[in-house]
């Protein structure tokens, strides 16, 4: 062992000292540290151009989960790493609020400032928006033929009584693009009826997974036939030749997959040049690639993208509908999180008994219901789709503060357990009523 | 049996001579006491102080009353409390027929039986959950070929029952390990006792050999307990969410939040971890199960005739296939074309392998080195701390025992952001800070492991009888011969369970490696495992290093086996 870890040690000096004379030429540092969540289908293209381009730096890519990444950050401020590579937009945040990101203003040019409505980068500069994603449908098609199941199209036909049970998302608390999914719903429809949307919606749902990919891997099983996913997830498992589909419904969100430098970045030089590679007409023309087909923010670069290839600057269902407020996202992201487990992850069961029954209900009186029964499913179905918390309260400084990293002295409303053990119960008491009503009106006719 | 256990206890000496420790023992214990302070203690306290700190740093138990008031957390509660104990259960009924059988019959396969008993054990992460939902999900492969022949589904993951069914087929071999080795500690002279009084079949099972085989037995038990009671893998797989140890981790792995809650939920698992524990031991306490003679290496096996080595294969293979089940579901996956939706894969390749011995084969040189040396250390320091806990009585030997046991408790995530706080800013020569070094993540698999292998040394302890350790002495031999003559040999096999779980476990651990690995030239097979599957490309190549990383584990259990066999044929010819 001691003579394997000599040698490579030996190698490894030796490359090291190759590498200075070639890297120093270029003017840029000899290695370069990227911390990242992104598989290696999307890392080793970018990391091969980057060593092709500017040979004797050696890219070292460190594949780690968003949490873990942000954790390992927190730890490593006295030697960090160089590149923070990832798609969630909550954990740039985050990082920049601790003052673990180093502004830098891309010198690239051609690049869109905004796709949709969403601004592509950090107005401060922390971090960039390198590519962009877009929220859709994706379902396994042997699934739907076996259940007789219509291919879903909008997002509002996932309420519909047939796909009950059929249907899975990510937690928006656990991936920050179905957390910007989810805002762009509140936002687009509004904060009581966006929340009606996604609580009727969650009476079909099968699960809220606790990762990004688990909806993607669950689909691809056919352990559950419809997933809302990030476009990728669904053309790269077709890619790969899993029987899925995917779609864009009229409208959905668009969101941005970022890149940042990391404050006191060793290799600060190499960092830099990192950035204006994934920005270059080079880099861009990479995201193309079916394994990794995300949506270049490079206009010209469409140009040459395959005919049926999604392009958010022309196609106008694409974000564009709903005007996207950043500071209104930002100030209540997560007690927008933090309500939705409560409402729907962890109240699943509930929920979709409620919702169950509600449709039975409605399936078996038909059009010729009795007003008392009308008026009992129309309780059930409000008690069923509404939420705890006032728009104004959400985005008011004291109570949102309770969910976040506050400064020391800044007023908040309450510890979070106590929200959440409120929203708790009133979730579990709404459901069993709604669900009592919905049987009363099934029952009386 | 009763019978059995009081008459060794009229024989027992009262060694005061035990009492005392010898300074080689205290310095021992000194050094064990020093390991989990540097390694567990510290870097865990630097971590969950939030638990008990309200929003201006001061100390408070406010969160903790928190924990009490929410309904969710309750409920949670009494859920993992009950999956917890029907997880012993039933992993007793896949156990206990296997262990007896292997113990009491003479097969000639026993060494194979035992590793495919270990196999288990070693879930790769994220293949393993794949795989279970493609065999036993509820559109796997069991359901659909239900579902055609016969109209209707069984909902084998759901819900809670879906949970103990789920780590009773992933956790059992705790139980079958441990009361393997214990059932072969049973001196064979004590059954022939009780056959002569006229015991036979049950009776003599249930007053005589299952009652001495008791230490194996509750110290597989416990395990099983605390390991499902922090178990969060498959809680996650089966969506199950009101449980303690996934919502301790949802919290504490949510990006940015400042809630203290998951490590106020931390705190009390390790809490009832070590109640567990507790009662365990409560459990066997008083008695004696220590026995003196050491010639018959364990019950006396017999030849079965030709009817009963059919119904004893069927038994063995039916057992074998229900706890083999995800392990042949992520074999078929490593060989799949694409896989969705069906009883079996569209079509076969060896491409994956290809392209992970291409790409990947340091990495499982680094999970043999790691995992390895891990497991060795933990045998080292469990069955030194289970031998001063038992047989000295050096002041604070229980409180260590108790914090070694309560690193079982610990999320890997909250262990890896503590090492990293403590060890990030001692800098190696050469530049390297000590917590990215790979030796951190040994240190890191072998702390969390440390209970298994103390839990095994220490049922195995408790049948060594202390008079054969005395005996020894009196002849002349100093505590470091006894030990090196007398107490390993004839602790071999429980020696052997806590080797093969540490590392077996240790294998696919992925929480503490993602965050402390940061050269892809130190990954072990776990991280490699974790970068192939977050893509829907990659699910056949980490299908592959999943079934590599259960090929390893199965070959060092193979070899520890022999090696643990050898010690005891080897002591049996010394001694007589």
């Amino acid at each position: 062992m001691l003579r394997v870890t000599t040698l490579r040690f030996c190698g490894a000096v030796v490359a090291g000292l190759f590498a200075l004379s070639t890297a120093h030429a270029q003017g840029i540092e000899d290695r370069l540290v990227i911390i990242t969540s992104f598989s290696k289908d999307v890392t080793t293209p970018f990391a091969h151009a980057f060593e092709k381009k500017y040979p004797g730096t050696r890219v070292e890519v460190q594949n780690r989960n968003t949490a873990a990444a942000v954790a390992f950050l927190r730890e490593t401020r006295s030697n960090p790493p160089d590149i923070f590579w990832a798609s969630a937009p909550d954990a740039f945040e985050v990082l920049k609020k601790n003052s673990l990101l180093r502004s830098y203003r891309p010198k690239a040019q051609g690049l869109a400032d905004k796709i949709g409505a969403y601004p592509v980068n950090d107005p401060d500069g922390f971090y960039a928006g390198f590519a962009a994603s877009g929220y859709g449908i994706m379902y396994n098609t042997r699934y739907l033929r076996a259940h007789s199941l219509p291919a879903p199209k909008e997002w509002d036909d996932l309420k519909k009584p047939i796909y009950s049970g059929h249907v899975g998302i990510s937690a928006p608390s656990r991936s920050g693009t179905t957390h910007l999914t989810v805002e762009t719903i509140l936002q687009g429809e509004g904060w009581d009826k966006g929340w009606a949307s996604l609580l009727e919606i969650g009476g079909n749902l099968t699960q809220v997974s606790d990762r990004s990919f688990g909806v993607p891997d669950a689909v691809n099983s056919g352990q559950y036939g419809i997933g809302i996913v990030i476009d990728f997830f669904g053309l790269s498992a077709k890619a790969s030749g899993f029987p899925v589909e995917f779609v864009y419904p009229t409208v959905t969100a668009i969101v941005p997959a970022n890149v940042g430098i990391i404050a006191n970045a060793r290799n600060e030089k190499a960092a830099e040049a990192f950035v204006e590679l994934l920005l270059s007409d080079e880099g861009q023309q990479i995201l193309l690639d079916p394994k990794i087909q995300r949506l270049p923010v490079r206009l010209s670069t469409y140009e040459r993208a395959p005919a049926a290839y999604p392009n958010p600057f022309k196609d106008t269902r694409l974000g564009t509908a709903v005007r996207f407020d950043v500071d209104l996202s930002e100030a209540r992201y997560e007690l927008v999180n933090s309500l939705y487990d409560r409402l729907i992850t962890f109240r699943l069961k509930e929920l979709n008994a409620a919702w169950k029954t509600i449709h039975d209900a409605e399936a078996k009186l038909g059009t010729n219901a009795s007003d008392a029964a009308k008026r009992l499913i129309g309780d059930a179905r409000r008690l069923a789709s509404s939420v705890p918390v006032r728009e104004s309260e959400a985005a008011d400084k004291s109570i949102a503060g309770s969910f976040q990293e506050v400064k020391p002295g800044q007023k908040v409303a309450g510890r979070q357990a106590e929200f959440e053990e409120k929203w708790d119960s009133f979730a579990v008491k709404n459901y069993a009523e709604a669900k009592a009503f919905a049987e009363k009106a099934a029952a009386g006719r | 049996m009763v019978d059995a256990a009081t008459a060794h206890r009229a024989i027992h000496v009262p060694a005061a001579v035990r009492w005392q420790a010898s300074p080689a023992q205290t310095a021992a214990l000194l050094l064990i006491a020093l390991f989990l302070v540097a390694f567990l203690i510290v870097p865990i306290l630097r971590v969950i102080v939030v638990a008990f700190t309200d929003r201006d740093g001061t100390f408070t138990m406010v969160h903790f009353g928190d924990f009490l008031r929410t309904g969710l957390l309750r409920e949670a509660f009494w859920n993992s409390i009950y999956v917890g104990v029907m997880t012993i259960v039933v992993a007793s009924v896949i156990a206990v027929p296997l262990a007896t059988l292997l113990a009491r019959y003479r097969f000639r396969s026993a060494a194979l039986i035992h590793t495919l008993g270990v196999v288990p054990l070693v879930m790769p992460p994220f293949v393993g959950a794949v795989a279970m939902q493609l065999i036993w999900g509820r559109n796997g492969t069991v359901n659909l070929i239900l579902f055609d022949w016969f109209g209707f589904r069984i909902p084998f993951m759901d819900g809670l029952n879906g949970v103990i069914f789920v780590e009773a087929l992933h956790y059992f071999p705790f139980i079958l390990l441990n009361l393997s080795a214990s059932l072969a500690n049973i001196d064979s002279s004590m059954e022939e006792s009780a056959q002569n009084l006229g015991a036979h079949g049950v009776t003599l099972f249930s007053r005589i050999i299952f009652p001495l085989a008791l230490p194996g037995y509750v110290a597989g038990a416990a395990l099983v307990f605390v390991k499902v009671f922090d178990d969060l893998a498959t809680p996650l797989l089966l969506n199950v969410s009101n449980m303690l140890a996934p919502q301790a981790y949802l919290k504490i792995t949510s990006v940015g939040l400042a809630d203290p809650m998951g490590y106020v939920i931390s705190v009390i698992m390790v809490g009832c971890s070590l109640a567990a524990v507790g009662l365990a031991s409560l459990a066997l306490k008083g008695r004696d199960f220590a026995s003196q003679q050491r010639g018959g290496g364990g019950l006396s096996q017999r030849t079965l005739g030709r009817a009963g080595t059919i119904a004893a294969a069927c038994l063995v293979i039916v057992t074998l296939a229900l706890v083999l089940s995800p392990h042949v579901g992520i074999f078929l996956l490593s060989i799949a074309t694409v896989w969705s939706f069906a009883p079996l894969p569209d079509g076969f390749t060896l491409a994956h392998y290809a392209t992970v011995l291409r790409e990947a084969a340091p990495m499982i040189g680094n999970t043999v080195l790691y995992c390895g040396l891990a497991a060795f250390i933990d045998v080292v320091l469990g069955a030194m701390l289970a031998y001063l806990v038992l047989r000295t009585r050096l002041p604070g030997r229980r409180l260590i025992e108790q914090i070694a046991m309560s690193a079982v408790a610990i999320p890997g995530l909250v262990l890896g952001i503590g090492l990293l706080r403590t060890y990030y800013d001692v800098v190696l020569p050469g530049g390297q800070p000590l917590a990215t070094f790979w030796l951190m993540l040994v240190i890191a698999y072998a702390v969390r492991r440390l209970p298994y292998a103390m839990s095994a040394a220490g049922a195995a302890l408790q049948q060594l009888h202390g008079s054969l350790e005395e005996a020894a002495e009196n002849l002349g031999a100093g505590k470091l011969r006894v030990l090196a003559r007398i107490v390993v040999p004839l602790t071999a096999g429980g020696l052997f369970a806590g080797f093969v779980t540490s590392f077996a476990t240790a294998a696919v651990e992925l929480s503490a490696t993602l965050i402390l690995v940061t050269h892809a030239a130190d990954a072990p097979l776990s991280y490699g495992i974790y970068v192939y599957m977050q893509s829907a490309a990659g699910r056949g190549p980490g299908a592959a290093l999943g079934v590599i990383a259960v090929v390893v584990v199965a070959i060092a259990t193979f070899m520890a086996y022999r090696f643990a066999a050898r010690q005891r044929g080897l002591r049996s010819r010394e001694m007589f």
